[in-house]
């Protein structure tokens, strides 16, 4: 209301809508040197670091897609661990069975999840709420019997990516390097482009307030679709990437439940529905990882324990904190109201302003 | 195992099913909570269960009530302390949540009583059957705990139909401003129906525990067969629970004796699937979904 008003007193003032700050350019400067030295790391780096990175892109990955899903279009997955399962069983399938070069096959895999997106989204979206939770559970836990009830694909007990395993250690882990940082990349950039688009404007309107939004002409369906399609796909995408990485897949690996775990714990920690909290949770979950995981029950006791409270005491999580304390955001995906000229100091409203319409 | 042999299993199992499945719907029907930890506080009762019989040599039978009661307890005392904090937050918050809870209790059980399977001895009435002809046999325990289930299903029924406490919580379900306006204290109402929840579903936890042996990274299963009875019967409605149950047993049971019992969960699942796809307000579900 007030605004309105004054935009109406001032009369010629312009004003304008801005996403981008100055400082913003310089975050993409330093964003664009970063990614260089990362594409140019298995030059310089060790392979054990190499190796390292790719468990961090993949979960970075992941957990980019998962909040894509949940902080944005609403969608609460607990069963992304099925599109990691087929993705690892595509690149087996087109890797070992039809010849195809592993690091080709990713794209096949990531095919395959979107490809089973669709009929997934169209059981689960009949949910509600928390049971399409669920309902994501089950469909994945479907998915893992009926690959485990499969004799070709070695059962229960799993079976080797020969393609990968043939591959030498120098052309491997550099492929599945870059590949992990491809995707991760990807998947942030997607979530931003996604989120300054139309399509964006919708998911945040959804996010806010699903009825409004809807009764403003969004299609919530197949907004949500989208979302849940670009995640399938991602996550399979990443399941085989992390096939090609272990050289050998298993259902109860692949498809577990754990790597839900783990998103959650990264997505919740870092801030739920920005882009850079899952960035900053994969960063805490990796370190915690690699300093307390040898306590086993004790670390995932903790990491519950982690997600219950934050979620219930501080549900922006780190980022949101830092966003609060410092008001800086790295990815610009906020519009920002800018009032050109301020020649009449105070804002007036005007009491009886004719056709201001708030 | 014989077709028909299967098929009263397949009922059987259905009733204990449907027990896991009303505590769920329960505690979604009051407040809105898809309590992901479900599974896990279905397990939890059978190691109470076995905590009792090391301390006190009887029956675990008789430990029933005493783990009812402690149940009781730790569901009003988790509602308030914990889940109370995310009734009102919408669903992420709930789903979040109750996962981390899953997660916690499940790890919590391994790191004290290891991830062996255990089982909880009722002595000879675990061998026990009626002998119907040479080819059906009914064992006497999953008889009893079918018989168990339906009652405490009915008499769950009985207590949200009849009672003061049952139409607060039914008032908390349909309107909780209206309720709180009326003097209702919800977060107690909240409170109450987790403790009712988790009380109903230790019959079946420690039962269950009598029947098999139970480790404890059973608990996503047991979510899973419980939302799926829910679905598969249609919300809001325990009888159809009840039918929900017994088709999701009698799917596996036969599922299993047809392709052997690698599939028995698969099946399961499809048979939940086509439900889904094909009537998704479950069988006895009204045509509007909540």
């Amino acid at each position: 209301m007030s605004t309105t008003a004054t935009a109406t007193a001032a009369g010629g003032r312009r004003h304008s809508v801005s996403v981008a700050s100055r400082t913003h350019f310089i975050v993409l400067g330093v964003g664009a040197v970063l990614l260089v030295l990362l594409i140019a790391l298995p030059f310089f780096g060790s392979t054990s670091l190499t190796r390292r990175l790719v468990d961090f892109f993949t979960l970075l990955a992941l957990a980019e897609l998962w909040n894509l899903m949940l902080g944005y279009a609403g969608l609460i997955s607990v069963g992304q661990q099925g599109f990691i399962g087929i993705g690892s069983y595509t690149l087996w399938l087109f890797s070992d069975k039809f010849g195809i070069n592993p690091f080709i096959a990713v794209i096949f895999a990531a095919i395959g999840g979107a490809i089973i997106a669709l009929p997934a989204a169209a059981l689960v979206f009949r949910l509600r709420g928390g049971y399409l939770a669920i309902g994501t559970w089950v469909i994945a836990d479907t998915l893992r019997l009926i690959v485990a009830n499969i004799k070709q694909t070695g059962g229960g007990s799993g079976i080797t990516i020969q393609a990968a395993s043939e591959m030498s250690t120098g052309t491997r882990v550099p492929g599945v390097y870059w590949w992990a940082l491809g995707v991760a990349t990807m998947a942030i950039a997607t979530t931003y482009l996604l989120l300054r688009s139309r399509t964006g404007l919708a998911l945040k309107a959804m996010r806010d307030n699903d009825l409004a939004a809807e009764s403003s002409g969004v299609n919530l369906w197949r907004t949500k679709l989208y979302t849940y399609i670009i995640a399938g796909a991602g996550c399979a995408a990443v399941g085989a990437i992390v096939a090609i990485h272990l050289l050998r897949v298993q259902p109860a690996a692949a498809f577990s439940v754990t790597w839900t775990a783990y998103l959650i714990f990264i997505t919740v920690i870092g801030g739920i529905g920005t882009i850079e909290g899952p960035i900053i949770g994969t960063i805490i979950f990796y370190v915690l990882r690699e300093t307390t995981s040898k306590y086993g029950t004790w670390y995932f006791i903790a990491l519950g324990v982690l997600a219950i409270i934050v979620t219930i005491w501080s549900p922006a999580g780190v980022y949101g904190w830092i966003v609060k304390k410092t008001g800086f955001m790295v990815f610009p995906l906020q519009r920002k109201l800018q009032i050109a000229e301020s020649k009449v100091a105070p804002p007036q409203i005007t009491p009886s302003g004719g056709g201001v319409a708030s | 195992m014989d077709w028909l042999n299967a098929g009263v299993q397949g009922i059987l199992l259905g009733g204990l099913y449907a027990l896991f499945a009303v505590g769920l719907s329960l505690v979604f029907g009051t407040m809105r909570l898809t309590n992901l930890a479900h599974g896990d506080l279905t397990i939890l009762p059978a190691y109470i269960a076995l905590i009792i019989v090391g301390f006190i040599p009887f029956n675990p039978f008789y430990a029933i009530p005493i783990v009812m009661v402690i149940m009781f307890i730790i569901g009003y005392a988790l509602q308030r302390g914990v889940l109370n904090f995310v009734v009102q937050s919408g669903d992420v918050a709930g789903v979040i949540v109750t996962f981390g809870l899953s997660i916690v209790i499940a790890n919590s059980l391994q790191q004290g009583f290891t991830a062996n399977s255990q089982g909880l001895d009722a002595g000879t009435v675990e061998n026990l059957s009626i002998t119907l002809n040479d080819r059906l046999a009914i064992g006497w325990l999953p008889l009893i705990i079918f018989i168990m289930a339906v009652v405490a299903i009915g008499l769950l029924g009985l207590f949200m139909g009849r009672t003061k406490m049952g139409r607060a919580f039914r008032a908390v379900s349909d309107d909780q401003e209206a309720a709180r306006l009326m003097g209702i204290n919800t977060k107690h109402i909240w409170a109450v129906a987790m403790g009712v929840a988790l009380l109903v579903v230790s019959i079946g936890g420690v039962m269950m525990g009598i029947r098999t042996t139970f480790h404890p990274l059973l608990g996503s299963d047991r979510l899973i067969f419980a939302f799926e009875a829910v679905i598969i019967g249609g919300m809001g409605s325990s009888w159809g629970t009840l039918l929900g149950g017994i088709v999701l047993g009698l799917a596996q049971t036969l599922g299993a004796r047809a392709f052997g019992s690698a599939w028995q969960i698969l099946v399961g699942h499809v048979v939940f699937i086509l439900i889904l796809a094909l009537r998704p307000q479950g069988l006895m579900g009204k045509a509007v979904t909540a």
